[in-house]
């Protein structure tokens, strides 16, 4: 391509310039997207050496156990590594793995390109969004290497009093959590803002691509839903540094000593604030995820979308009750009829916009003419994939069933189901099919094929028996079921757990297995740069605004700024010659 | 790996339930299960047909015009039908069961349990029923693990066991559960019996066990490195044995016989611990 040159900008800017310190919202997105993908890879590593514990547990770890003289003395994990890991995956994977990749990387890249802008509303805020993100994580894995206690180890939901006890992990996760959380309100405003006041001429709410709302209702979730958070996460900052007793109830007794704050505080009050973000922030994860497979599946099927303003009813009212469910986490801490009733009812009424979304997808494809690309493939499987994930948060968000499913391995293979072969799935399928529009080249078919079905066969093999063992209660965040010690084995202390011990090994192999593949897409991802094939601005026909552009987009993005004529999915319009009809490109008069 | 020393042979699928309330809630669970796979499938076998109907092939063209069906409409107010008989004809009863009809405190057997770093602790009120005071800072994990004020009328007969809950069969129990330190959860997944242990709060729940055996109390919400290991046992015994059990438990704090005028309640003496 020999747009290059063709900045906007008349001046020569340098390296550091264009690549680091950028404030092209594309290069910004691509910041993201690497840096996400590291973390989530990362993320990733640290669960793989939780399986072997869990699979073999306390057996030495071959070769890698000597890595960490601290956390595997003898290569032997102890309870507070296994605790630092599982925390620090659920953070990981979640705050600094899939919301950036969704929000931070797909959403800087594409909805600036999807509104016909050239740049986000507010391009500095974007880069101070992005350095802020990365501060957060970095404190957070430095963590790791703290002298005193390591990583936080009281889960991703921190909760107090354990979080304010545990060592100065806890510190730093609450200094990366505010961090965190500052970098994704900068974000979310941005994001508000450019859809608001630059859409292009012509480009009314209802034309925009479903992705750029599925964006928008997110953004709101963002803005509304993490200010809570970060109180919660101040108050727990508070009670750890200064002294204060907002979460800690009078008369605690650590061993044999009353521990000397003030008391009086509640804990029950900080899971209500923490969930009244993290059930929104569920939503923060799939809603992106939603709006990119349905570009993808749109594009693929070679017609429009069925039910397209459906969809985004569907997604605003998804984002407004995702508001009113959270203390359908809660039910076990000791909730009354009135309390759990509600939350009931509004679970079960957020299932129905969830259905709807599931429904428009499934119906866009019948009567099209479904293309089995890379991306396709990926977003396809979602489907499936994440409606055994919400079917199986029935049980959970019904009191009754929680009783007996709450804390179990069946809430880790639901809402896996639906983060992992759900969400992750669609930002595979996402990276698959904007690539070429970023880097001039695709990524190999062949050996995206080998990814997904890779991916997609061992995956299964690791959540499913998840819901089993769930069903047979077992139960979660243990870090062994002690086999040996005093004469006990298994059978004496978790005897269910005990005939079910073979599943662990089952979803171990899997996961390793899983990883394997993974590198096939991390080759396939750089090898690509140099070696994918080269594809025009448009390899995939389709219709929305990002395909007009020059590719890659040079920094301003338009060569003139689009005009847009129609609807985001004009596909096999009768009576045109091709069978893609693009938003930017006037209707011939009849 | 040892051989099962418990009354229960266990595999793949939900537990046995040894509760009354609990078949309703096993019940709601398969009911539930069923619904999902019903919709499942059927929903798969429409997604393989598009997939392989609507593929792209030579000669084949997509349509403009969207499917026009009224089902998928039927479909979602069916769905949507049935969760309201899920939610008020199953689940909403069970929780009121499980939340408001407390037992006659006359016919039931009231415990209170303690959770601690890592461990349960099961505090029995004795013959009169009243459970005595507790402080913080009488507490002593080798004698006093639940900080009983010995000095009091209604301690006397108290007595506590570790690790170990024993109940009678067939009659209502409420337990009052709460925590000296962190959260833990007291959970009987044998009894369908869960429920948060808050320091600073005391929530009860109430059971009653349809057999006799021994079962698992597994520590629900994590609490720190030796949250694995925080396992307890549930002793389900024929009323009878259950009294005999009780009656024959030491009193800790049970002031010496009176033998002459002056040994009057040297309670301070008895420090030994219950044994479990
Ligand atoms: C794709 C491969 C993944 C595998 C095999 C995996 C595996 C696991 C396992 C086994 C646990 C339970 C650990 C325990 O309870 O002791 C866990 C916990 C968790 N995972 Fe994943 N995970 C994956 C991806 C993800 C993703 C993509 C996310 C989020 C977007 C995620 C978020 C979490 C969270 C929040 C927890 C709970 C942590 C806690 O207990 O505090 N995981 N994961
Ligand atoms: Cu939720
Ligand atoms: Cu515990």
């Amino acid at each position: 391509m020999s747009h290059e040159h063709d900045s906007h900008h008349g001046h020569e800017l340098s390296f550091i310039q264009k690549y680091v310190f950028s404030v092209d919202h594309k290069v910004i997105g691509i910041q993201y997207g690497i840096t996400a993908l590291t973390f989530l890879f990362f993320g990733f590593v640290l669960m793989m050496l939780m399986r072997w514990q869990l699979a073999y547990p306390d057996q030495p770890m071959p070769i890698v156990g000597s890595l960490f003289p601290n956390g595997m003395p003898n290569g032997l994990m102890t309870g507070d590594f296994y605790n630092e890991l599982g925390a620090m995956h659920g953070t990981i994977m979640i705050f600094l793995g899939v919301v950036p990749l969704g929000v931070g990387a797909f959403g800087n890249y594409l909805v600036p390109l999807q509104v016909g802008a050239p740049d986000m509303a507010f391009p500095k805020m974007n880069a101070a969004s992005y350095w802020t993100y990365l501060t957060g994580g970095l404190i957070m894995f430095s963590s790791f290497f703290l002298a005193e206690g390591g990583a936080a180890q009281s889960g991703w939901t921190s909760y107090p009093p354990l979080s304010v006890m545990a060592g100065q992990g806890q510190t730093f996760w609450l200094f990366g959590m505010v961090m965190l959380i500052t970098s994704s309100l900068l974000g979310s405003v941005n994001i508000i803002v450019t859809i608001v006041q630059l859409r292009v001429p012509g480009l009314s709410f209802f034309k925009l691509p479903f992705h750029v709302w599925a964006q928008f209702v997110t953004s709101f979730l963002l803005l509304l839903a993490f200010p809570p958070l970060e109180a919660a996460g101040v108050l727990q900052l508070m009670d750890r540094l200064a002294g204060t007793s907002f979460f800690l109830p009078s008369g605690l007794v650590m061993g044999e000593s009353v521990m000397d704050v003030a008391g009086g505080g509640n804990v029950v009050l900080y899971q209500h604030l923490f969930w009244f973000l993290a059930h929104p922030e569920v939503y923060v994860l799939i809603l992106p995820a939603i709006g990119l497979i349905t570009e993808i599946i749109a594009t693929n099927t070679r017609k429009p979308l069925y039910g397209y303003k459906t969809i985004i009813y569907a997604a605003i009212f998804l984002g407004f009750m995702s508001f009113l469910v959270w203390a359908h986490h809660m039910f076990m801490t000791g909730m009354g009829t009135v309390m759990s009733d509600f939350f009931q009812v509004t679970t079960m009424i957020i299932s129905v916009p969830s259905v709807v979304i599931l429904t428009v997808l499934i119906i866009t494809l019948w009567g099209g003419s479904i293309r089995y690309n890379v991306p396709m493939c990926f977003a396809l499987a979602f489907l499936p994939m994440f409606a055994i994930g919400g079917l199986t948060g029935l049980p959970l968000g019904l009191s009754a069933s929680d009783i007996y499913l709450h804390d179990t391995y069946y809430v880790i293979g639901h809402f896996h189901y639906v983060v992992a072969p759900g969400t992750l799935f669609a930002l595979f399928a996402a990276v698959y099919h904007w690539y070429p529009k970023a880097v001039g080249r695709k990524m190999s078919s062949f050996w995206g094929k080998v990814h997904f079905w890779g991916s997609l066969i061992s995956i299964n093999f690791v959540f499913f028996p998840m819901l089993l063992q769930g069903i047979t209660h077992l139960n979660r965040r243990m870090y062994n079921y002690p086999l040996t010690g005093e004469g006990t084995t298994l059978w004496d202390i978790y005897p269910h757990s005990a005939s079910i011990q073979y599943l662990n090994e089952v979803i171990s192999i899997a996961a390793w297995v899983l990883g394997a593949f993974q590198l096939v897409f991390i080759f396939n991802f750089f090898l690509s740069i140099k070696f994918g094939k080269k594809v025009n601005d448009n390899p995939w026909e389709a219709t929305t605004l990002e395909w007009a552009t020059p590719t890659p987009p040079p920094h301003g993005n338009f060569l003139t700024e689009p005009t847009v004529y129609r609807g985001p999915y004009e596909y096999s319009v009768p009576g045109e010659k091709e069978d893609f009809s693009p938003q930017h490109i006037e209707p011939k008069p009849a | 790996m040892g051989e099962n020393k418990f009354d229960i042979a266990y595999g793949v699928g939900l537990l046995p339930n040894w509760s009354e309330h609990g078949a309703a809630i096993d019940q709601l669970i398969k009911i539930l299960h069923i619904f999902m796979i019903v919709l499942f499938v059927s929903w798969g076998i429409f997604l393989l047909y598009c997939l392989i109907k609507f593929r792209s092939r030579p000669g084949h063209k997509a349509s403009y015009q969207s499917a026009t069906s009224k089902l998928p409409k039927y479909a979602e107010i069916g769905v949507v039908l049935f969760e309201t008989f899920l939610l008020v004809g199953l689940s909403f009863p069970i929780w009121s069961r499980y939340r408001l009809q407390k037992p006659d405190a006359e016919k039931a057997l009231h415990v209170r349990v303690v959770a601690q770093a890592f461990q349960w602790n099961i505090h029995y009120p004795g013959e009169d029923g009243k459970f005595g005071p507790t402080r913080p800072e009488l507490v002593n994990n080798a004698f006093n693990p639940l900080g009983i004020d010995k000095t009091h009328p209604d301690s006397y007969d108290d007595f506590w066991s570790v690790g170990t809950m024993n109940v009678p069969k067939g009659v209502p129990v409420v337990a009052d559960i709460t925590s000296k330190d962190v959260i833990h959860s007291f959970a009987i997944p044998v009894l369908r019996v869960k429920q948060d242990a808050n320091p600073g709060l005391v929530t009860p729940v109430w059971f009653t066990a349809t057999k006799t055996g021994k079962i698992s109390i597994v520590c629900s919400q994590l609490c720190g490195n030796g949250h694995s290991r925080m396992f307890g046992r549930v002793q389900i015994q024929e009323p009878e044995e259950f009294k005999k059990w009780m009656a024959e438990k030491k009193r800790p704090f049970k002031p010496k016989e009176k033998k002459s005028e002056n040994a009057n309640l040297d309670i301070d003496k008895v420090t030994e611990g219950a044994s479990s």
